[in-house]
Parts: structure tokens; sequence; C-alpha cells
């Protein structure tokens, strides 16, 4: 039980004068992948079912490497971020750090393995 | 935070069940029913009422029950035409003010509960404490900065329709209520109501604490809490979009930086 005014409640501690940027990321990078999304489809689409060689020869080519890298990495940001947004809304408190913590990682495990694994292809 | 199931001592139960009178166009109203007193859980009482016999609103169904049936009945009311939204409740499964929704526009039983998600004080009255709280947060009044001028202060016709659409809110709180994300965490998020009066004082051309009032604003919770899921827009019973005028605040957000 705390003695706190409703007006102190409500203000909290303040804005964190943050946000903004999240938002504009999340808004540019929907677009990026609204186009970005069907050209690594095709890409990863016409890899599928061909032999390991030509997988490789797929992706040392610099089109599809950098197309490839490009995706993983905004994707990924964006995954970021709207995980952490809906991590926010579902928990609280130790669990909603937690959370948090796991879906960065998991995000910057993903692009760090998919770069270094292009990179390998490619160069 | 999101809760699945309601504590045990929230549980609802079936309540009493009043006498039916004779009539041929009885109504049947399910009300939710709590009083803190008796330390019972909530309950859902089941009334009639000959609609042949009483205004053609929910609100004069309730007042109704209240004067002919049961006195015990609680809920706020005072202008009984959609001004005060001291009226507002969960009515066929819809935030609404009961004194503007027609007895003919809910088919079958009636089903009355208080706005969701809110403290109960007793039957149909929420607790709307932090509400106001947070709609005082954003300062719901004029401010300025250059000297108050002799006579007033003065507004172009077009300036002053931008505000149409904005204040014409009463502060229901049928809105916020009906926001998920003010559901999970309306401790911190602002709700659609109270952005929606801040909408209206940032966007007021009298006004001088535009930089200030965005400052307020731009916060993880206080503002971007809203996924634009659009619950407020169709829930106000004034008809107006809270929606729209909290992405028009995201807008003025990102044109300071971009």
């Amino acid at each position: 039980m705390r003695y706190l005014t409703d007006r102190k409640r409500a203000e909290g501690r303040g804005a964190a004068h943050s946000g903004t940027a999240d938002h504009w990321y999340m808004t540019v990078s929907a677009v990026a992948l609204a186009f970005m999304t069907p050209a690594f489809i095709y890409v990863m689409g016409s890899a599928i079912g061909t032999s390991h060689e030509e997988v490789l020869a797929t992706f040392s080519r610099p089109f599809p490497a950098i197309l490839a890298g490009l995706y993983l990495v905004v994707a990924m940001q964006h995954f970021r971020r709207g995980a952490a947004m809906m991590i926010s809304d579902y928990s609280q408190g130790i669990t909603r750090k937690a959370l948090t913590i796991g879906a960065i990682s998991i995000s910057y495990a993903v692009i760090a393995a998919g770069v270094f694994a292009l990179a390998r292809i490619a160069l | 935070m999101v809760q699945l199931t309601l504590p045990k001592n929230s549980k609802i139960r079936t309540g009493k069940t009043w006498p039916r009178p004779e009539g041929k166009n009885v109504r049947k109203f399910l009300i939710y029913r709590w009083d803190p007193d008796t330390g019972e859980n909530p309950r859902v009482d089941t009334y009639f009422v000959d609609v042949d016999k009483c205004g053609p609103m929910i609100l004069d169904a309730l007042i109704k029950i209240k004067n002919e049936i049961d006195p015990t009945l609680t809920f706020r009311r005072s202008c009984r035409e959609g001004i005060c939204g001291s009226c507002a409740m969960n009515i066929d499964g819809t935030n609404t003010l009961a004194c503007i929704k027609g007895l003919d526009e809910v088919k079958g039983d009636v089903k009355i509960y208080p706005l969701p998600h809110m403290p109960v004080v007793k039957d149909l009255i929420p607790d709307l404490t932090h509400f106001y709280a947070q709609h005082a947060s954003i300062m719901p009044w004029l401010e300025t900065k250059t000297n108050r001028p002799a006579k007033e202060w003065r507004q172009s016709i077009e300036d002053r329709k931008k505000l149409d659409g904005l204040y014409e809110c009463v502060m229901c709180a049928s809105c916020s209520t009906s926001c998920p994300s003010y559901w999970w965490n309306g401790d911190r998020y602002l709700g659609p109501a109270s952005l929606l009066h801040a909408y209206r004082w940032i966007i007021d051309s009298r006004d001088e604490a535009t930089a200030e009032r965005l400052d307020a604003l731009e916060d993880p919770f206080k503002l971007y809490r809203c996924h634009t899921i659009m619950n407020c827009a169709k829930t106000c019973p004034k008809g107006l979009n809270p929606a729209k005028a909290i992405a028009e605040i995201k807008k003025m957000m990102v044109s300071r930086r971009v």
C-alpha cells in the first residue's frame, strides 16, 4: 500500500522521450519488407529442391547474397522491435525483462549466423 | 498485463430472478450486481420489464427497475441525453451510453455489465479515478506564454474547424475501456480518451505548449501502446475517432524527427 495521489500515480515517472524512433523504424521497415519479401521468397523458392552446388552458386552471386543479407538484418530488426512490443503488452516484471532479452538475443544470433553463412558462401 | 481468468472473488454467479410482470411486451434484463459490503462474489440478476410502460432507452428501463423493482440497483446517470457521459456501461457486449442506446437496438435479452477491466465500486459503477487522473495529466486546458490579449484569444474559422470531432468527447470512458492495450497496460498507457483530448489541445491554434505536450507524450507506453485496434472508434457512442487522433499525434512526433 502506497499513499500516492491519483495524479502522481497517473504521471508515473514521466515520459521516456523515446518511442518515435522505433515507431518510424517499424513503419519504414514494414514498407521495405513488403518489397523485399516477395523477392526473397522468389530467390529462396528457386533454390529449394536444387543440388547443394546449385544453392552455393545461387548465393555466391551478388544480388541473391546481398538481398538475403539485407532481408535477414531488416526482418530481424523488425522482429526484435515487434517482439519487444508484444512482450511488454502481455507480460510484466522480471518475465518481461527476461523475454525481451531473449527476443533481442535471438534476433542478433540469427543475423550473425545468417550473415556469417552468406559471407562464407559468397566470399 | 494479460489475465486469462478472473480471480476467485470476481467469478460471476447466477443471482436473483425477479418476478415477471403481465404484459405483451416484456423484456428480460440480465444485470451485473456486486456489493462490496456483502463480501459476496458478483452475480447476474434477472429482471423483467414491460417495455410498453417504459421509455425507449436502456436507461429508462434501468430507472424503471430501480424505481419499481429493486431500489438497490446502483448506476450513474445524470443528463439522460448523451452529454454528461455518466451512464457509460457495457450493454449487449458493447460499451456505450445507456441513455442513447435504444431498447430496440438490442435483440433478445438485454445484458448489462459495468465498463470492462475497471475496478468496480458497486453494481454498474466503475472506479474512474485513474482515468480522470490520466486526463488531468495531459493538461486539458489552454496553455499560453504570450501576454493575455485585451479581449480574447482569436482563432480563425479554419482553425476552429480542426477541433470538430475532438471537442465533443464527453469522457464517458467507453473507448478506453474497450481498448485491449488499455486493459493490459492501463497504468501507463494513457488510452484513447486522454490521447484524443491531448490532440485536441495540441492542434488548438491558440495553445502555445505544443512542444511540451508532444514531449510529455513521447513515451513507448503513454502513446505508442496504441496498436490501431480501432475498438475505440467502433464503440464511441458519440461517433468520434480517437484512433485517428492518436495516429495524427504519431505523425506529428515523426515530423519532429524526419
